[in-house]
């Protein structure tokens, strides 16, 4: 069946990355001292959860044959345009805000991220963005006094 | 006993009709209530959007105004839920099987009185319970020291990921990652600065907003864009459609009695979510009913008792989050991380330390409900329009608000970054098909667990059989370990009966899909 395959295929790449995690966790965390039961050292919980999530996504990579329903949604295809604007308009917010102000920012990530819906046109998005902007001006800069420049150039 | 609890409730109302107190009340469940009728956004996104907002608040009305978005998101999502068949929050998926035909059938206005009237009950009973039981709890758990309080965390953590939708394994996993994610920063102890990777920003330790936006804002948003089909509603809801007839009150009244005593027994267990709260809610009324056969076309009985339960659940979910520390769920465990930013930890001595916080929140419960009741008799055109906006349009805007809320934490933009990572995070991880609620639930526990864990070992000269010395520690180290062996045994009986199944049967469709958000 189509939909079990794809299920216990998500369980072994989940589980990997759980045991990745886990033995990243322990590799960081035995750098850090690890001590006694009577006396842990910040290293010693750390190593433990590592511990923990190997186990765990051993058990799960293990388990995926079992006990799993099969689900209907696997048939979605990765949906590529949303998540790269919705990730691109967040890392906007941020590269924007620092050297251009809030204005542009919010100009940016609203735009941007409005543009990863198919059914959004360039002029949806824009006046989308323009309306955003002026409710940002009126609620967190008049309301609320945030303390972020409107504009600037440069480096803030 | 019972006139000092009466007298502090008085003492509660007091608090809770200062203007200033009313006033955050109000708006939260005003807010709350607009969030929740929003298609794609629940009390998580509701709660974490507006925890920056408290910064400047005092304690008191900071609370009242998260709580009050808590259950105002919960009645707006029913409205969702019955008119539209969106669950905007998992927990109304049930509300949909019934609710959704009964709108067919042009009685939509009536399964939305309905449900308002079941919620209030059953809000109102929980507070009951909550005025009476934490007390009692309270007296109990100031004989809590370390190795108690690890143990019963222990069995939250462990009953949180456990008991919710999806493989517990996952959920064991997910609760892991979120205590590790807890231990980012300075360790209190040696001052050893873990997992920062040399930013300076990370020494602090993970911003709770941006950790709960990603999760549950950002990684939505990733999971729904182009997926929500919108659907457009034609109902008009007045007034005058939602006041159901005696005869449908009579029918419904058993089944919201039920509902409320179901939500009252998981929300005194710890860990137990609401959507399987109310999942169980349906399957007794439809176990229990003469005619089962009507369950999914429109019987009143399958809105009015899940609704309850949700509803006396939330308010019972309070007592072991403000009398232990202990928060049930995802949104209690948000709820915790807002108190420990005020500076106020949670435990048995909150109730006497902050009384007005405690007694004033009780209150305000009910303040809050009675609002929200005269509130919904207006505004419920205002709310069917509101369903109306299409998630194409919302969710850019949402998107900048987190973004803003989150810088306004700080004042830093690396917060916002922050909310990227764990927003790609736990998009891949809901693809995954792991729930990401208990992440939460660790993150907020992390410290905690870690310092009793510490603390009761230090005492005890390294020796781990302390945690079954104790007569408290054993009672809840028996309960963890009742539960890890009823999920071994039900997850081995499943398998079996999953491999009889297989050989030539064919499976039963799955009934609701919705996100594994609890």
């Amino acid at each position: 069946m189509h939909g079990a395959g794809g299920s216990r295929r998500k369980d072994w790449i989940g589980g990997a990355l759980m045991v990745l995690l886990g033995i990243g966790a322990i590799a960081i965390g035995r750098t850090y001292q690890i001590g006694t039961l009577s006396h842990m050292g910040p290293g010693f919980f750390p190593v433990s959860l590592g511990c923990i999530l190997v186990i765990m996504g051993a058990a799960i990579a293990a388990t995926a044959n079992l006990a799993h329903e099969p689900s209907e949604e696997e048939t979605l295809p990765p949906e590529w345009r949303g998540w790269i604007c919705i990730i691109v308009s967040l890392i906007a917010f941020v590269v924007i805000g620092h050297y251009g102000g809030l204005v542009p920012a919010t100009f940016a990530i609203t735009f941007i991220s409005a543009l990863g819906d198919r059914q959004n046109t360039l002029l949806n998005a824009f006046l989308l963005a323009a309306g955003v902007v002026v409710m940002c001006l009126l609620v967190f800069v008049w309301g609320l006094g945030i303390q972020f420049p409107l504009f600037q150039w440069g480096e803030g | 006993m019972i006139w000092q609890a009466l007298q502090d409730l008085w003492f509660g109302f007091g608090v809770a009709f200062q203007p200033h107190n009313l006033w955050w009340s109000f708006f939260g469940v005003l807010v709350g209530n607009l969030i929740g009728v929003l298609p794609g956004m629940g009390a998580l996104t509701a709660i974490s959007m507006l925890l920056p907002l408290t910064y400047t608040l005092q304690p008191v009305p900071a609370i009242l105004m998260l709580a009050g978005i808590f259950y105002g998101s919960q009645y707006g999502g029913a409205i969702g839920a019955i008119l539209l068949n969106m669950p905007s929050h998992p927990p109304h998926a049930v509300t949909c099987l019934d609710g959704y035909p009964l709108t067919k059938q042009g009685k939509g206005g009536t399964a939305l009185g309905i449900t308002m009237i079941a919620s209030f009950f059953a809000a109102s009973f929980g507070i009951l319970v909550m005025v009476f039981a934490s007390p009692l709890l309270v007296q109990i758990a100031f004989k809590f020291g370390p190795t108690e309080i690890f143990s019963i965390m222990l069995l939250g953590l462990i009953a949180g990921s456990t008991m919710s939708r999806g493989s517990p394994l996952k959920g064991v996993a997910m609760t892991t990652i979120g205590l590790l994610i807890g231990t980012v920063g300075t360790d209190v102890n040696s001052g050893t600065q873990r997992f920062t990777f040399g930013l300076t920003e990370l020494a602090d330790k993970v911003e709770l907003v941006a950790l709960a936006m990603g999760l549950f804002g950002v990684a939505d948003f990733l999971e729904n864009v182009n997926r929500i089909k919108f659907v457009g509603s034609e109902t008009k809801v007045r007034f005058r459609d939602m006041r159901p007839t005696k005869a449908e009150m009579k029918q419904a009244f058993w089944p919201m009695v039920r509902g409320t005593l179901v939500g009252t027994l998981f929300g005194a267990m710890p860990g137990t979510g609401p959507t399987i709260t109310t999942f169980i809610a349906y399957a007794i009324e439809r176990k229990i009913a003469k005619d089962p056969d009507r369950f999914g076309k429109g019987a009143i009985e399958g809105v009015a008792s899940p609704e309850a339960s949700t509803h006396s659940k939330t308010q019972v979910d309070f007592i072991p989050t403000m009398s232990l520390g202990i928060p049930g769920d995802a949104v209690m465990a948000l709820l915790l991380g807002a108190l420990l930013i005020q500076g106020i930890q949670p435990g048995p001595q909150l109730i006497t330390e902050h009384a007005d916080l405690f007694w004033g929140l009780i209150a305000s419960f009910w303040v809050g409900n009675v609002l929200l009741m005269i509130l919904n008799v207006p505004m419920i055109g205002v709310w069917v329009k509101l369903l109306a906006v299409p998630f194409r349009y919302m969710f850019p805007a949402a998107l900048f608000f987190i973004a803003i809320g989150v810088y306004s934490t700080n004042n830093s933009l690396f917060e916002v970054y922050e909310v990227l990572v764990f927003g790609i995070f736990g998009a891949i991880l809901m693809a995954l098909e792991f729930p990401i609620a208990p992440i939460l639930l660790g993150y907020v526990l992390g410290p905690l667990v870690e310092e009793n864990f510490r603390r009761a070992l230090l005492l005890s000269n390294g020796d781990l059989l302390v945690f079954f010395e104790k007569p408290i520690s054993i009672g809840f180290m028996c309960v963890t370990g009742l539960l890890i062996a009823g999920q071994l045994f039900f997850a081995i009986r499943a398998a079996i009966r999953k491999r009889s199944v297989a050989q030539g049967e064919v499976h039963p469709p799955a009934l609701h899909s919705v996100p594994d958000v609890e």
